[in-house]
């Protein structure tokens, strides 16, 4: 099955036929089958599926941080798939932003020097009127100076979005972002989201467990055994629930 | 990216403050060394220009043979008194001095003990009179024939005074004669001694016949110009009025000359002490290629990290190397000033040990400081090369995985090993058996390092096995059991930890072989080839071997019981131009019965005075024969014409050529250094050791031992040596445990978390600690084996080298290498006690939350 909503809107990233095969023989694994997919610019996306679906696969393959065994995977206009690592280096810098689950900001520096740190690893200068925008969305502004372990699990995550949001990458990947946070400091984190898409047309793709976080995207597509599966648009936590549930029988999948 | 680096290092600089310290100590050494020649080459040119400063032109013979520092004293040939009047009719001279000043003054103290000098000449001069530089302090010039005057620094160590008889040995004569001190000299500046020389005036006739050999000449002619008259063109006039047999400088020539020549010598002592560092150095290296790769393993997910958010892999690398330009600055800093530190204390125990040198001040030479930052910086950025490739191969993906990057196989590591093994081999083996053209030590030098090199390559596959034997003495105990899987676990990283300790136990080890092997080959020699019961011999302490009586010989000869007497005389000679090594003996025939000579050619029983013998290698490499002549020039006299009348076979013990008995009062020493009394069948050592020792009751340089003593008192040198080597040696070997003190302390670093969860689950905090001093103990003897069994091999490989040359026996040294290892041991727990420290007071909770 294919993913094929928001034909208007230009893709942002785009995966097609993506396999993904990990080790060889017994131990091989086949953890993406055939995935195709686009991600529409300025929107929200939600990746969601059974532990070992293969969520963070096809996300890694995304962001060109792991390789792909057949297919391509595409950012805006940049094919991804057979890019050398120069190659890589630069769509990182300029095109892709992440957001992890942990261990997002370097321990020895600062909020604000994590979150300008892929502005100076490239040596690009920070859009001053833009900085501040994005310093004051994630309501950070007093934290600045304060070191990664004086900040609480959700500002951090909080730090590692507006790291994400500041050199405004084509897209922003994000892998269970509230999975260490409890439901306030999620919700937090996912509101923020939620608004760089709305008002600032921030594309942004997440894996998440969490229903209700996945409530928070536009469009939500669901994974099993390397395969999409299903997908829901404008979500909320009960529809994303049943299709959950659905998924878990696989008799009621039905195709 | 810059401010990341930065941030990132000092985050972490407890860490990096032991490698820095490696660092620092090599460059310490460095810098230490040039600074201590500067130091010590200022202050010898300070102490001639002022030695000489009284003197405008100077007039000298032409030395017979030119010796090098190294070689000893320069002996100068005397001139005829006549050249000091032919030197006053010189227009422009104001007035012109005959001095007398040869080395070989020797004072005998109140304690009955020859004054000894390590360096400085002793000097046996005549008076010539009060000058700007020299006053009397006490007392009144010599005026009779058995009167001197001392400098200060010399009645103070002898501790006499004036009034008193005072002994004296001179240069002619090795029996004690005495003297009245009726003065005590001491020079401008109050100052006792200039540069730690001795000097002992005498009257000039008494300076002459004593110091010289002969009445009316002079060592050298001192000319003060008349005023308006320059030193040049004085020097100038003189030379061409006295001709091209004689040396005329000015007295700033003079100076630099002789100052010159003993730089030489500190040059060669530097190269030394450099040769030293480059030792530390390598050690320091495996250190800090260790802890910049442990580094790079703990932010794995940190440079991962900064991959995923668009660090290219250049700039990891440059992050990387960055580091390491700043510990190699800051190290090469500290270093610097650690070594001009240690360089000014050796040259202030230097200036005292050689009686009171007067030091220039403390210099900074530019080479000190060059040479540290280039050393420091250089091995710094090379030892984090490769950590900062291996960085940057970080996939970036890894800041999402919890796993540790697998341990690569070794395949690759061992591979190489062997090929740099192999490399070291050959160029050892080419450079041991004087295959490598000319180039000699430098082969062998690099074969010691690709060797090095090579094995710490191969040391992560002999990690294994001997890691888990060793670990197994300590497996009853469960900490013991931890620390021997945790000594096992990484195998590169306790590899180049043990292999530091590696390299400074081999070179100890390897020097050890060659020098008991060589020890033990002589000793056997010379307890099979010499057949004297009783030698007479002294403890050389400076320039100068010390001398005896002649007239002992005779008198030794006459005592019931003895049967042969051989008296042997040395001097450095020039024979068809070269360089040579000569001895005279007293009698020709108790020499060859006594060392049991063989003859290859010619008679060697007897020595016509125009007769000389050779060694069979000497005749061989001189292309000698029976029959040949050959143009010998000695310190003193003309030179003349000896023939080749007998060979004899070469050995250990032999000398290169033998002249005969009458030839020894041209040499620099006219007395003999040495005697071997072979004693009659029935006669017993203990009653002529008594009567040989009264004989020499005014010789009080040397004594008399019987064989076995004199043995090992010859090869007593050798452990001199050996103990010198140890001690700079050691340098090393402490850089090698700050190498596992750092290691240790990485890791335990590394395993907070697993630590924090193993006494969480009930590891008591000695056995934690216990469980780290397992792991540092059997690194470091694990080090220490692989240091023994490489400098066994390098050490047997130049022994066997060596069997030409008279090295037959290879002798392990069983008892050192034991202690070699025990030292390991204590090694490892002193290195633990950090480290284990630390492990211990890891906060339980604290630790499982670790990030
Ligand atoms: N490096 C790897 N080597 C081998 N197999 C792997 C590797 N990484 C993932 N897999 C396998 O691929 C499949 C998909 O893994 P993936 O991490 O994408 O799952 P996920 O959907 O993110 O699961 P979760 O919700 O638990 O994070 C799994 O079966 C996993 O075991
Ligand atoms: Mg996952």
């Amino acid at each position: 099955m294919t993913a094929t909503v928001g034909q208007q809107a230009q893709a942002a990233a785009r995966a097609n036929d993506v396999w993904k095969v990990y080790g060889s023989g017994e131990a091989q694994v086949i953890a993406l089958r055939g995935v195709s997919a686009e991600f529409e610019r300025g929107r929200f996306t939600a990746i969601m599926g059974p532990s070992g679906s293969g969520k963070s696969t096809l996300m890694h393959c995304l962001a060109g941080l792991d390789s792909v065994t057949r297919g391509t995977v595409s950012i805006g206009e940049t094919t991804v798939t057979g890019l050398g690592d120069g190659g890589l280096t630069k769509l990182r810098r300029d095109k892709v932003g992440f957001i992890f689950q942990q261990f997002n900001l370097l321990p020895t520096l600062t909020a604000k020097e994590n979150i300008l740190l892929p502005l100076s690893i490239a040596g690009r200068k920070p859009d001053p009127a833009w900085y501040d925008t994005v310093i004051d969305t994630v309501g950070l502004r007093d934290r600045l100076d304060h070191r990664p372990a004086q900040l609480s699990g959700g500002q951090q995550q909080r730090v590692a979005c507006a790291r994400a949001l500041v050199s405004r990458p084509e897209v922003i990947f994000a892998d269970e972002p509230t999975g260490n946070l409890d439901s306030r400091s999620g919700a937090e984190v996912l509101g923020f989201l939620r608004n760089s898409v709305r008002e600032h047309g921030q594309t942004i793709v997440m894996v998440t467990h969490d229903p209700t976080a996945a409530a928070y995207a536009d469009r939500v597509v669901f994974l099993a055994d390397g395969q999409i599966v299903s997908e829901l648009i404008e979500p909320t936590a009960d529809t994303v629930l049943d299709t959950m549930k659905k998924l878990d029988t696989p008799a009621e999948v039905g195709n | 990216m810059f401010r990341a680096t930065l941030k990132s290092l000092l985050a972490r600089k407890v860490r990096l403050i032991l490698s820095g310290l490696a660092v620092v100590l090599g460059v310490m050494f460095v810098s230490g060394a040039f600074v201590l020649t500067d130091t010590l080459g200022r202050s010898f040119d300070s102490v001639f220009a002022d030695g000489f400063s009284e003197i405008d032109v100077n007039v000298a013979a032409k030395p017979k043979v030119e010796i090098s520092e190294l070689e000893g004293e320069q002996t100068a040939s005397p001139l005829p008194a006549a050249v000091v009047d032919r030197v006053t009719q010189v227009p422009g001279v104001a007035s012109a001095t005959g001095i007398v000043n040869a080395d070989g003054a020797r004072v005998i103290g109140s304690n009955g003990k020859v004054v000894t000098s390590f360096g400085p000449p002793q000097l046996g001069e005549n008076w010539t009179g009060e000058s700007d530089l020299l006053q009397l302090r006490e007392g009144r010039a010599p005026q009779a024939e058995d009167e001197i005057v001392i400098n200060r620094a010399l009645a103070t160590t002898a501790k006499v005074q004036v009034g008193q008889k005072v002994g004296v040995l001179t240069a002619f004569e090795s029996k004690k004669r005495e003297f009245t001190l009726v003065g005590v000299a001491g020079y401008s500046g109050d100052r006792d001694s200039i540069g730690g020389v001795n000097e002992v005036f005498f009257t000039t006739p008494v300076a002459q016949r004593l110091m010289l050999g002969e009445p009316d000449t002079f060592s050298s002619v001192t000319v003060r110009a008349a005023d308006g008259v320059s030193d040049e063109a004085l020097r100038d006039d003189v030379a061409r009025t006295l001709g091209a047999d004689f040396e005329v400088k000015t007295g700033e020539q003079v100076a630099a000359d002789a100052s010159a020549s003993l730089k030489e010598g500190l040059s060669f002592f530097n190269k030394i002490l450099l040769g030293f560092a480059a030792v530390a150095l390598l050690v320091g290296t495996f250190l800090i290629l260790n802890t910049f790769s442990i580094i790079v393993a703990q932010r794995t997910r940190e440079l991962a990290l900064m991959r995923a958010i668009g660090a290219s892999g250049r700039q990891i690398i440059g992050s990387v190397v960055l580091e390491a330009i700043a510990v190699g600055l800051i190290a090469s800093v500290l270093g610097l000033a650690a070594g001009i530190g240690v360089g000014a204390l050796l040259a202030f125990l230097f200036g005292k040990l050689a009686g009171g040198l007067t030091l220039a001040g403390i210099g900074v030479p530019a080479a000190a400081v060059i040479g540290s930052f280039a050393v420091g910086l250089v091995i710094t950025v090379v030892a984090a090369l490769l950590p900062a490739l291996r960085a940057s191969r970080i996939p970036p993906i890894a800041a999402m995985q919890d796993v540790a990057t697998p341990d690569r196989p070794l395949t690759k590591v061992t591979v190489a090993g062997s090929l740099v093994t192999g490399i070291g081999a050959v160029l050892l083996f080419l450079g041991l058996s004087g295959n490598a053209g000319g180039q000699t030590l430098a082969t062998i030098l690099g074969g010691v390092l690709f060797a090095f090199i090579g094995v710490a390559l191969l040391t992560p596959l002999i990690s294994r096995p001997v890691v888990s034997l060793l670990g197994a003495i300590f497996s009853w105990s469960v900490p013991g059991k931890l620390g021997r899987l945790n000594s096992g676990r990484n195998p590169r990283r306790t590899a180049i930890t043990a292999a530091a300790l590696m390299v400074g136990i081999a070179l100890v080890t390897g020097v050890t072989v060659i020098l008991d092997s060589a020890k033990g080959s002589i000793s056997a020699l010379a307890q099979d080839t010499i057949k004297a019961e009783l030698v007479i011999s002294g403890q050389q302490g400076g320039p100068r071997p010390p001398s005896f009586d002649p007239g002992v010989l005779d008198r030794t000869k006459a005592l019931p019981g003895v049967q042969l007497v051989d008296g042997e005389y040395g001097d450095m000679a020039r024979i068809d131009g070269e360089s040579t090594w000569v001895t005279a003996s007293s009698d020709i025939a108790s020499l060859r019965q006594i060392f049991g000579a063989k003859a290859t050619a010619g008679d060697i029983d007897r020595l016509g005075p125009t007769q000389m013998l050779a060694s069979s290698d000497t005749a061989t490499s001189r292309g000698w024969s029976v029959g040949s002549t050959v143009n010998v020039q000695l310190t003193r006299g003309e030179a003349r014409t000896y023939t080749v009348s007998g060979i004899y076979e070469s050995t250990q013990l032999t000398n290169p050529v033998t002249l005969p008995a009458t030839a020894a009062k041209d040499f620099a020493i006219p007395q003999p250094i040495q005697a071997f009394i072979q004693l009659a069948p029935g006669a017993r050592v203990a009653d002529v050791q008594p009567q040989v020792e009264t004989l020499l009751a005014d010789s009080p340089e040397v004594s008399v031992a019987d064989r076995d003593a004199f043995i090992k008192q010859q090869t007593s040198q050798l452990d001199g040596l050996l103990t010198m080597i140890q001690i700079l040696l050691a340098l090393a070997i402490v850089i090698a445990v700050l190498g596992i003190i750092n290691t240790l302390a990485l890791s335990v670093l590394e395993r907070t978390r697993e630590l924090g969860l193993l006494r969480a689950i009930g590891l008591r905090r000695g056995q934690t600690m216990g469980m780290i001093t397992v792991e540092a103990v059997v690194i470091s003897v694990f080090g220490a084996l692989l240091g023994v069994a490489v400098g066994t091999g390098l050490g047997a490989a130049v022994v066997e080298a060596l069997k030409d040359e008279g090295i037959t026996d290879l002798i392990l040294p069983w008892g050192q290498m034991g202690v070699f290892l025990g030292l390991a041991a204590v090694i490892g727990v002193v290195a633990a006690v950090l480290p284990a420290v630390r492990a211990a007071r890891i906060n339980v909770l604290g630790a499982i939350a670790h990030d």
